[in-house]
């Protein structure tokens, strides 16, 4: 897990690590290759630009990854994708008992399908789950790059991974059928 | 699932983000408990599996980067760095404009006034050396008639002398002055006990760098006055009052007309 704060550095070192991640993260987003490139583009244009605003010795990925998931959101692409559940937020996790295990489903599915899964979630499930398990952001870091507090953080991952989970096993009841 | 424990908590803890004390209270349950054990393991290679498929994403023939995209991000971060550096420094640069234009116009003024001083200075030496003289003018005369009349032939400009009669100006004489290398007349007044010079030379460029209009100043506590009229400069210098000097350039300046 990187560390959350003391981010010293150029631009260039502190953003062309990062390179590759925010592409694969903009693809997750966009699920389009010239919208993943055109976003990852403007991300670092404008990180570049309010770089002088980013605080050294802070948390310089929260930072970028805000950026690009706030241009994301404006974009139209983002726009189309994104469908608010912070109401839903505050409302307390569904009983877990009616889920398929995980270890039921893992025994039975493939990459490929979790890939599926991942690009039917909504786009707030989706980058939160990418953000945790992918990106391996603590709480504190997603709260910092989602702004959203961190007990949402945890009901909306809560969530996040329950919609998962089902969505993992309609797949598995369809392929089974 | 017959354990009624708080499953809340597997997420935070597979996310390696519960609290130390909770995560103390919880591994213990862990252990007691293998419905919640089996759970945590299945959830944990959950996050493994989803990481390994998400990470993949990329790398997908439908994803994968274009080599000349990253090219295309650095070339970007490079030209707008460059802008903005440049608008970075656009205040410094216009500061640096700025003094440099002081500069270039402060330089000649301060040049001129450099060379002006140098040229009252020289005049001034001229006078006090007539003062310092046994014989300070070639032409001794009251007479304007005489003293006019004895720079023909070594100045190639003429002047007039005014009419002293009524005034309490006497004219005592004249000589011939080279100031840088330029012949001038240098005529030589008094007043009550002070005398006063009256330089008159070539209003030629770089002579000189002084303003055509009546210019009063005070150089080591003797009162100048100066001016130009007809392609001359005329330079008063005396030790009497800046009133006393005014006075007589009238008298020339009315003269001249």
């Amino acid at each position: 897990m990187a560390n959350p704060s003391g981010d010293t550095g150029t631009f260039e070192e502190l953003a062309m690590p990062l390179f590759v991640r925010l592409y694969n993260f903009a693809c997750w987003l966009t699920q389009n290759r010239a919208e993943a490139e055109d976003l990852v583009q403007e991300t670092f244009m404008k990180a570049l630009k309010g770089f002088s605003s980013f605080r050294q010795g802070t948390n310089f990925r929260a930072w970028i990854y805000r950026i690009l998931r706030n241009t994301f959101l404006t974009s139209q692409a983002g726009l189309k994708a994104s469908v608010s559940l912070d109401a839903e937020d505050d409302a307390p996790p569904e009983p877990s008992t009616t889920e398929t295990p995980e270890s039921v489903l893992l025994a039975r599915i493939e990459s490929e399908t979790i890939q599926s899964a991942l690009k039917e979630l909504p786009v707030n499930y989706r980058e939160i789950i990418l953000l945790c398990d992918l990106e391996e952001m603590s709480y504190q870091e997603i709260s910092l790059a989602i702004g959203i507090p961190i007990g949402t953080v945890m009901s909306r991952l809560s969530r996040a991974r329950k919609a998962m989970r089902t969505l993992l096993g309609a797949k598995l009841q369809r392929a089974i059928e | 699932m017959s354990c009624d424990f708080n499953r809340d908590k597997l997420d935070a803890y597979m996310d390696e983000s519960l609290p130390r004390e909770a995560l103390a209270v919880f591994e213990d349950h862990l252990h007691s408990c293998p419905t919640c054990a089996a759970e945590a393991l299945a959830r944990l290679q959950m996050k493994r599996a989803t990481r390994a498929a998400a990470a993949n994403l990329a790398q997908s023939p439908e994803f994968s980067m274009r080599p000349e995209f990253r090219l295309r991000i650095e070339k970007s971060i490079q030209k707008s760095r460059h802008s903005v550096l440049k608008n970075r420094w656009l205040p410094w640069m216009a500061v640096a404009s700025v003094a440099l234009l002081l500069v270039a116009v402060s330089v000649p003024m301060f040049m001129r006034h450099a060379e002006r001083g140098e040229a009252i200075a020289e005049l001034l030496d001229l006078h006090v050396a007539t003062m310092a003289s046994a014989n300070p003018v070639d032409v001794v005369s009251t007479d304007r008639h005489t003293v006019k009349p004895w720079f023909q032939g070594k100045l190639p400009f003429t002047f007039n002398l005014p009419e002293l009669q009524d005034s309490p100006y006497k004219l005592l004489g004249g000589k011939l002055v080279y100031f840088k290398h330029n012949p001038g007349a240098q005529l030589l007044f008094e007043l009550r006990k002070h005398q006063l010079s009256v330089f008159i030379v070539q209003d030629q460029q770089g002579v000189m760098p002084l303003g055509a209009a009546v210019t009063a100043s005070s150089d080591k506590g003797f009162s100048v006055e100066t001016w130009t009229h007809a392609g001359l400069r005329y330079v008063v210098i005396s030790d009497t009052s800046p009133t006393d000097v005014h006075s007589l350039g009238d008298l020339l300046r009315f003269a001249a007309k």
